[in-house]
């Protein structure tokens, strides 16, 4: 399937800007299963500097920075992505998830270092034993351990309410797994937060979601926002990918742009202004699938 | 053991050190086997011997004299207002000798370039892990991994140019590492002014022990900073990043950048253009180079480290990045102070070095290999418990019930290290009387040279420990601190860092840029300065003039007194109580603490505002501005001050205040910041006169001798008018002195005159044929003062402020406060900065 993909944010600030600095991950990964075609990049006002370097996690990232006087910033960036349609996993393949606990136990072999990373607390997720608990209900003895995931990312998804006035981009995650409520980025964090509670590496990503049109209805342009979802890693089969907000296995809908510990390693657009003050936000997505 | 039974019976006279009692199971400096003295103790103690006890209480005096003089504190948390306190030494110094000296300084260097290495292997392929050396979640589970810093090669690949590691020594004499600093080593300015005082105090014992100087540590930090700038340039800029007066260790950056020569810089005064650093100066933007860092290494940029960073500088890491400024130590250093590596350093020592580490760290057990795990378990009594990483969350030291911890460790075994318990060596310190036995551990300071090695301070920062305790306390905690002398073999090599090495200075007649911060601070201090003075004035005129026999009576004399106060907020308004609400209403505006417009507030302000510019303070000037508020406290005792008392304490600050203004007219150039000093001491000046004398204008009796007396009291005019005029004060020719004289320096027009040149001295951003807004202002205010004239006063009866000299005050009344705005716009413009 072939993408092209809009992603617009406009920021509009009440007093003048008089700098700005701004980290932007906007461009879709290239790998086995998907290739990002073309992809630009658009500032306005015109940055006096702008630089595109790969990040530690392997996302590309533009830094740029406005040293204009200015009121409104809009970024835009588009992509054509084309995504290979896979044959889905079999799961129960999989190593049992004691195994694989194992595995990610000190000392750990060089083969699974990078993966290791992902098994360990980062900025947004700590690992708790009541995390460790609420995953456990996925995990009986001898589970093949991709099974489990499977499962878990079902629970949070019948059990947690898709609900966006309850959480915002800063609500912890121990208030989200009080709550059972929240959006893509709190459903991505609880999977993760009860996979590393077990020791199982689990990491984030963010991407988008191709929404399929209604019968005989225009598909919507600009409804969309970005997407999150994760990832859990396996010894034969690597990193598996599931969307915990639509209960599904990550296939031809998704595109992914980057991969982290958590958002804070891949928020799309970050920024540090001089002047500004309390700023107003408008995001369009255009996911639009070609032929 | 004590040394009485065994030295004193050679030596007859009482030593010193008789009564010094060697604690037993611990290792003691001053005395070996039998209770003797080491041999490198010797000529210090007979030094002391020489002095006798009495003496050395006195000098012990001096030391304490000498650190309140200079202002050598350390702040402590916790405490509301950040309070200063005064630094702690004892008088008698760390005694070391040379060889002993040399083998510890061989591996600490060795133990440094270790550490060095392995950051950079973190930093970059990542090797020990890999190959198992190091345990991956070292690296990955701590906080201080900073991964936007990876893949970032620092210049020459030095990523620890700064590294101090606390040593101790356990009874069998062996010295062992407790602590490694790698995020910002403190303490060298501490070890610094320690040596400055203790030289002072024993200058005698100091010259015949032959002890090494520190000097040279110091210009091998000039010399390696200088050699990180990428330009090419003869005169790197080199800035220290300070997280702010409220940092505990304000007073040591504020110290070591006087000292190196460098600016003492905010986040907020640098900024970042095209991938390059800038500070933000009178004059425009100029280019940094080098950044020695004192504010932690995730708080240095919002944008890629911590975004809730309120101190760093946004795109400093792009910055770094394109090789364009230099950060001292590198971003990410701080990784290696977690005791967790403690435990890998002898393996990583032979494969990274291919050498033995020569000098062992404290025993230190890793929880997250399953064998120290359950060692830790079973030995939890005798271990002190640690977190593995720096802001462990969730982690409240004691607060923490055993099984509660048990329950922590069992489930995330990687975040906690257990360490043995150190039984410190003691040495000698001074308690009034005599000697007694401190438990003592060194920080020992190492700086990087360009080649790859290190350069190790001689001498360091001992530190003490409670008398009864085994472990030392932390600076934080509140211990006090030694100077440290390492005995020099041959003769003591004299370096100063007035002369720095090689090359012809170029002659100068301006200061490096003054950053637009410090210009703010200085006009402020100057504002607040001379807020103090006028508030004195006025309510020492209100108080010699209030008499309870007479309550009432004088009331027609006060009142322009304190309307001008009140007008300022700093009294309450219609004072015309009785005798007792009067007097109890101007004894609080001298002394209460509370009110910010009190003179006890005002000296307080001014004193926070000394210490913004401190490190361009000089010495004399820092006391003369530190002595304000002890003017106008009330007794510690807790006694009712009396009206008298508060006189007295008035004419103290008014001293004090003459002799700041004396000390900065006389020893600061003039240059940008005594321009901004002078400048605002001026507005302020002009902005209080102008209030009191329209508010003394407006007064019934505004013509009343005594009245006019007042005014020329409040304006420090009375003897000049008496030199010039032999009759009692006549209204005009009290006008045209206070107002219209531009030679009497307390004059409306000499202030405005002051102004006007200060202007046409300082830079403009744009040059404009047109003149600034400041400078209309003040074109407008001269002209229509000098078109006054007084004697229009003298004929009304009464309404003098509806005439034209009135109309005039009450302009310049309101052009002062928007000149003053007019100047912040063009000068401090340091905007806020936001997040999106």
């Amino acid at each position: 399937m072939n993408y092209t993909i809009t992603h617009r944010t406009i920021y509009d600030y009440p007093a003048a800007v008089s700098a700005s600095f701004h980290a932007a991950r906007f461009e879709p990964q290239t790998f086995e299963g998907q290739k990002c075609t073309d992809f630009e990049l658009r500032v306005w006002p015109p940055p006096a500097v702008q630089k595109v370097r790969t990040d530690y996690f392997g996302n590309r990232v533009s830094f740029f920075s406005i040293q204009e006087m200015h009121r409104r910033l809009e970024v835009s960036a588009r992509s054509r992505v084309a995504v290979k349609a896979a044959t889905p996993p079999a799961l129960a393949l999989s190593e049992p998830w004691e195994k694989v606990r194992e595995r990610f136990r000190d000392p750990v072999s060089p083969a699974d270092v990078q993966p290791y990373e992902f098994c360990l607390d980062s900025p947004l997720i700590m690992a708790t034993p009541q995390l460790a608990d609420y995953a456990k209900a996925s995990f009986p003895a001898g589970v093949p351990a991709l099974v489990g995931v499977r499962d878990l990312a079902r629970r949070i998804f019948r059990e947690f309410k898709y609900d966006p006035r309850a959480t915002t981009v800063a609500t912890p995650i121990d208030e989200v797994f009080r709550k059972r409520a929240g959006v893509c980025q709190d459903f991505a964090h609880i999977a993760i937060a009860s996979l590393r509670s077990l020791g199982i590496p689990a990491r984030y990503v963010s991407g988008y979601l191709r929404t399929v049109p209604p019968p005989g209805k225009e598909r919507l342009v600009g409804a969309d926002a970005s997407h999150a979802w994760f990832a859990a890693y396996c010894p034969q089969q690597g990193w598996l990918e599931f969307d915990p907000t639509n209960d599904l296995l990550v296939g031809e809908d998704h595109i992914r742009v980057a991969v982290g510990r958590d958002f804070s390693d891949v928020s799309p657009l970050s920024g540090i202004l001089t002047g500004g003050g309390e700023h107003e936000v408008n995001v369009s997505v255009d996911v639009r699938p070609e032929g | 053991m004590t040394i009485s039974e065994t030295a004193e019976k050679t030596k007859g006279a009482a030593s010193i050190a008789g009564s010094y009692a060697q604690r037993a199971g611990v290792f003691d400096e001053l005395l070996g086997r039998g209770g003797v003295p080491r041999e490198h103790w010797k000529t210090l103690l007979s030094e002391l011997d020489a002095l006798g006890g009495a003496e050395l209480s006195h000098r012990s005096e001096s030391a304490n004299r000498i650190i309140l003089e200079q202002g050598i504190t350390y702040n402590v948390y916790g405490d509301p207002r950040g309070r200063e306190r005064p630094w702690q030494l004892d008088p008698i110094p760390f005694v070391l000798d040379g060889a002993e000296w040399a083998k510890l300084g061989k591996a600490l260097t060795q133990r440094a370039v270790l550490i060095n290495r392995v950051l950079a292997d973190c930093y970059g392929p990542q090797d020990l892990l890999r190959s198992g050396w190091l345990p991956p979640a070292l690296l990955f589970a701590q906080p201080e991994f900073l991964r936007p810093a990876h893949g970032i090669r620092p210049p020459g690949g030095i990523h620890l140019h700064f590294y101090a590691a606390d040593v101790a020594r356990s009874p069998d004499g062996q010295w062992w590492v407790l602590n490694d600093r790698t995020q910002i080593p403190t303490g060298s300015g501490y070890a610094l002014a320690n040596r400055l005082v203790s030289s002072r105090v024993l200058p005698e014992a100091f010259r015949n022990c032959g002890v090494q100087r520190v000097a040279g540590y110091f210009r091998q930090v000039q010399s390696t900073l200088a050699s990180l700038c990428s330009r090419r340039t003869d005169e790197p800029r080199v800035v220290m990043l300070t997280p702010g007066p409220y940092n505990e260790t304000y007073f040591e950056q504020a110290y070591l950048a006087r000292y190196l020569g460098y600016s003492l810089v905010e986040g907020q005064d640098l900024t970042v253009r095209d991938e390059r650093v800038y500070l933000k100066t009178l004059s425009g933007l100029e280019p940094v180079d080098v950044i020695l860092r004192r504010l932690d290494d995730d708080f240095c940029d919002p944008l890629e480290l911590r975004s809730d960073s309120t101190l760093g500088i946004p795109g400093l890491v792009e910055a770094v990045r394109a090789g364009n400024v230099a950060v001292a130590n590198a971003l990410g250093t701080g990784l290696l102070e977690s005791p967790a590596f403690m435990p890998f350093l002898p393996g990583l020592s032979r494969h990274v070095l291919g050498e033995e580490l020569l000098m062992p760290s404290v025993a230190t057990w890793w929880c997250g290999q399953k064998p120290a795990e359950a060692y830790v378990r079973e030995h939890s009594g005798e271990l002190e418990l640690r977190p593995a990483f720096r802001r462990h969350r969730g982690f409240a030291g004691a607060a923490w019930d055993a099984k509660d911890l048990e329950r922590q460790i069992r489930f995330a075994p990687h975040l906690w290290t257990a360490q043995e318990r150190v039984a410190l060596s003691t040495s000698p310190c001074w308690d009034g009387a005599h000697l007694s036995p401190h438990p003592t551990a060194l920080r020992v300071y190492l700086v990087a040279t360009p080649d790859g090695g290190y350069t190790v301070m001689p001498g360091g920062l001992a530190r003490l420990g409670a008398e009864s305790s085994a472990q030392f306390v932390t600076m934080q905690g509140g211990g006090a601190s030694k100077d440290t002398w390492v005995l020099s073999d041959g003769p003591v090599e004299e370096t100063t860092l007035i002369h720095p090495a090689g090359g012809v200075v170029e002659l100068r007649r301006v200061g490096n840029n003054l950053p637009s911060r410090l210009a703010d601070n200085y006009f402020w201090l100057g504002r607040y300065a001379e807020r103090a003075d006028a508030t004195g004035r006025l309510l020492r005129s209100a108080l010699l003039r209030f008499n309870p026999e007479s309550a009432g009576s004088e009331a027609p004399l006060i009142a322009p007194l304190l309307e001008t106060l009140s007008a300022q907020g700093q009294f309450p308004d219609g004072c015309g109580g009785t005798a007792d609400e009067l007097e109890a209403a101007l004894l609080a505006a001298v002394y209460d603490p509370s009110n910010p417009g009190s003179l006890r507030g005002l000296a307080d302000k001014a004193e926070q505002l000394a210490m913004l510019v401190r490190d361009r303070t000089s010495n004399d000037v820092w006391r003369a501005l530190s002595g304000f508020n002890e003017c106008v406290s009330a007794s510690p005792d807790g006694t009712e001050p009396l009206a008298t008392d508060a006189i007295a304490g008035i004419n103290r600050l008014l001293l004090q205040v003459a002799s700041f203004y004396g000390l900065s007219r006389e020893n600061m150039t003039r240059a940008q910041g005594w321009r901004f000093l002078d400048m605002g001491m001026r507005i302020e000046r002009a902005l209080y006169l102008a209030t009191f004398l329209s508010h003394a204008l407006r007064a019934e009796m505004a013509d009343n001798p005594s009245v006019l007396e007042a005014v020329l009291e409040v304006a420090d005019s009375t003897i000049t008018y008496r030199s010039r005029y032999s009759l009692l004060p006549n209204l005009a020719a009290v006008y045209d002195l206070v107002l219209l004289d531009d030679t009497n320096p307390r004059s409306l027009l000499f202030q405005l005159l002051q102004l006007e040149k200060h202007f046409a001295r300082l830079p403009r951003e744009k040059q404009s044929a047109l003149p600034t807004e400041a400078q209309r202002l003040l074109v407008g205010s001269v002209a229509s003062v000098r078109l006054l004239d007084p004697r229009e006063l003298s004929e009304r009866n009464a309404g003098w402020h509806a005439g034209q000299t009135g109309v005039v005050l009450r302009d310049i009344l309101q052009n002062l406060p928007r000149l003053s705005d007019a100047i912040a716009a063009s000068y401090f413009a340091h905007s806020s900065i936001s997040r999106a």
